[in-house]
């Protein structure tokens, strides 16, 4: 088959070159650049943040985190596709690919988030058992109304000694919440909060702490990335901890979710992630496409790239060997 | 003769790819630019991504929070990565403003687009792995524009092991496969010649292949 391009480099003027030598300059130079960056600035390395942390710092906000779970008022119990199909997939006139996915990674808040921790607690702590015997034996609307009334009290409820201490109830009463998270605290102070999550995930939880980063991924998280100027609406995605860079080449976007139509719409994911698709294809394919792979001669930028060159020729053709 | 494998692919070597193009000692003299570097920068800093990427899996994921030395190898990683991204997106502006698709040269460019877009996901699983409030924030953050695209079961970027073994693997296997052909490309085509100087008509209807 007859080939449909032709290498014309030689019938130009040439110019010595040495391919290799500039590999090995360009790795010394890359090589002192990475170097001399990397003793000024270092990288940032803040923490992540730990129940531990939030239980010391808030213990209110994990306890609240906690309700909610119970409830299943959570941002992940309303999440929908891939973690349950008790909330609204993102979609575009109909189009939800989240949707059509289903259900990939199953997540029960209350279970996997509290429940199951504290029946490991229960094995070391006896007296736990009887208050999580009466959760599971309660009907959907007993929980509801003890979580209700809690919840009501919580911000009059005071921490005396680590312990939760809180107003004195009204006749429907807390039940056995007051036991529970007060063991539920207890475990976060003492750090094993998140393995005892992931724990239950499978074979290896160490390396797959799903569970466990979702269940500080509402208010924790956010509050605290608030703090260090990392929300969507401060740098987003093109910053990191402290001001260092994060992925910058992201700018367009990370930009879309700040702008209309996407900035208030619910499926701003989708929306975002098909527009810069969109965008991406095209650029993609800008040698096919009339008119945008015009736009090098009308931005005009090459007669700068090739001014010598057009210097040293003629105005008619190109110089040839 | 009977047909054969070998002598095929080393006469289809000998003819699209001959010696002298894949290391020649002379060069059009228009390709007389800084803006040439570009491209070469952007590999040397994959070189320097790969040296001390190599170093930090060596001693594992949990070396560099805890050893002076593990976090330089970090800091040198992490500002491989920015210059890796900075001259790649001044090679893709650069070879935009040259129309370097022109001449049959319109699969270098995809491929570059390709290698772009499988660095971004190599740059978001680096991040992912690093274990501080930057990648559980990203993980948090990244898992709703991901779940929507209906990916997030497979692709799951709060799951560390996978993340991590995407990032020091697969996908600098991939990078290095893409970068290949990639190269290999731009030297069996040769440096695209310049734009016609003076003024042109806007969308002139300019054929692909010559």
């Amino acid at each position: 088959m007859a080939r449909k391009w032709r290498n014309n480099n030689a019938d130009f003027p040439q110019k010595p070159y040495d391919l290799i030598h500039e590999m090995l300059v360009a790795l010394g130079i890359m090589g002192a650049l990475v170097l001399v960056l990397a003793a000024v600035f270092s990288t940032a390395d803040v923490p992540a943040l730990t129940a531990q942390q939030v239980a010391r710092q808030d213990p209110k906000l994990l306890l609240q985190n906690a309700l909610d779970d119970l409830s299943g008022q959570d941002a992940i119990s309303t999440y929908g596709p891939p973690y349950n199909n008790s909330g609204t997939a993102q979609s575009i006139a109909g189009f939800s690919p989240a949707q059509m996915a289903g259900v990939q990674i199953p997540i029960n808040s209350a279970k996997v988030n509290v429940l199951d921790p504290l029946n490991k607690v229960a094995k070391v702590d006896t007296s736990l058992q009887s208050p999580l015997q009466t959760w599971s034996k309660a009907t959907v609307k007993q929980r509801s109304a003890w979580v209700n009334q809690i919840e009501s009290a919580l911000n009059h409820a005071t921490l005396q000694h680590g312990v939760l201490v809180v107003p004195a109830a009204s006749p429907d009463g807390y039940g056995p919440l007051p036991t529970m998270l007060n063991a539920y605290l207890g475990l976060a102070r003492s750090g094993l909060l998140e393995s005892a999550i992931d724990g239950g995930s499978g074979p290896m939880p160490a390396t797959n702490r799903t569970e466990s980063l979702l269940l500080l991924q509402d208010v924790p998280d956010a509050q605290y990335a608030n703090q260090l100027d990392m929300s969507g609406n401060q740098w987003g995605i093109i910053k990191e901890t402290g001001n260092y860079p994060g992925a910058v080449w992201l700018w367009f976007y990370t930009l879309l979710y700040q702008i209309p139509p996407f900035v208030n719409s619910s499926s701003a994911d989708l929306e975002v992630v098909l527009t810069t698709g969109l965008v991406t294809i095209l650029l993609v394919l800008t040698p096919f496409i009339p008119g945008l792979r015009s736009l090098p001669k009308v931005f005009g930028i090459y007669k700068l790239i090739w001014r010598r060159w057009y210097r040293t020729t003629t105005k008619k053709g190109r110089g040839h060997a | 003769m009977k047909k054969n494998m070998t002598r095929s692919l080393r006469l289809w070597v000998q003819n699209t790819l001959p010696m002298e193009n894949l290391l020649p000692d002379s060069m059009p003299a228009y390709v007389d630019s800084y803006v040439y570097l570009f491209g070469i920068l952007t590999v040397a800093a994959l070189v320097w991504l790969i040296i001390t990427g190599t170093v930090l899996a060596i001693f594992g994921p949990q070396w560099w929070h805890v050893s002076p030395i593990g976090h330089f190898f970090n800091s040198m990683h992490f500002w491989s990565v920015q210059a890796f991204f900075f001259f790649m997106v001044l090679h893709l502006w650069a070879q935009f403003m040259m129309a370097a698709w022109r001449g049959g040269r319109h699969w270098t460019w995809i491929g570059g687009w390709l290698l772009f877009l499988v660095s971004i996901v190599a740059g978001l699983t680096g991040y992912l792995s690093q274990n501080n409030f930057d990648s559980q924030w990203i993980g948090v953050q990244g898992k709703d524009a991901i779940n929507s695209t209906g990916v997030g079961g497979f692709f799951n970027i709060l799951n560390f092991g996978q993340m991590y073994g995407l990032h020091i693997f697969v996908l600098p296997m991939v990078i290095i496969v893409l970068l290949a052909i990639h190269l290999m490309l731009v030297r069996m085509h040769g440096v695209v010649e310049p734009l016609p100087n003076g003024k042109e008509e806007v969308d002139d209807g300019e054929k692909v292949a010559e």
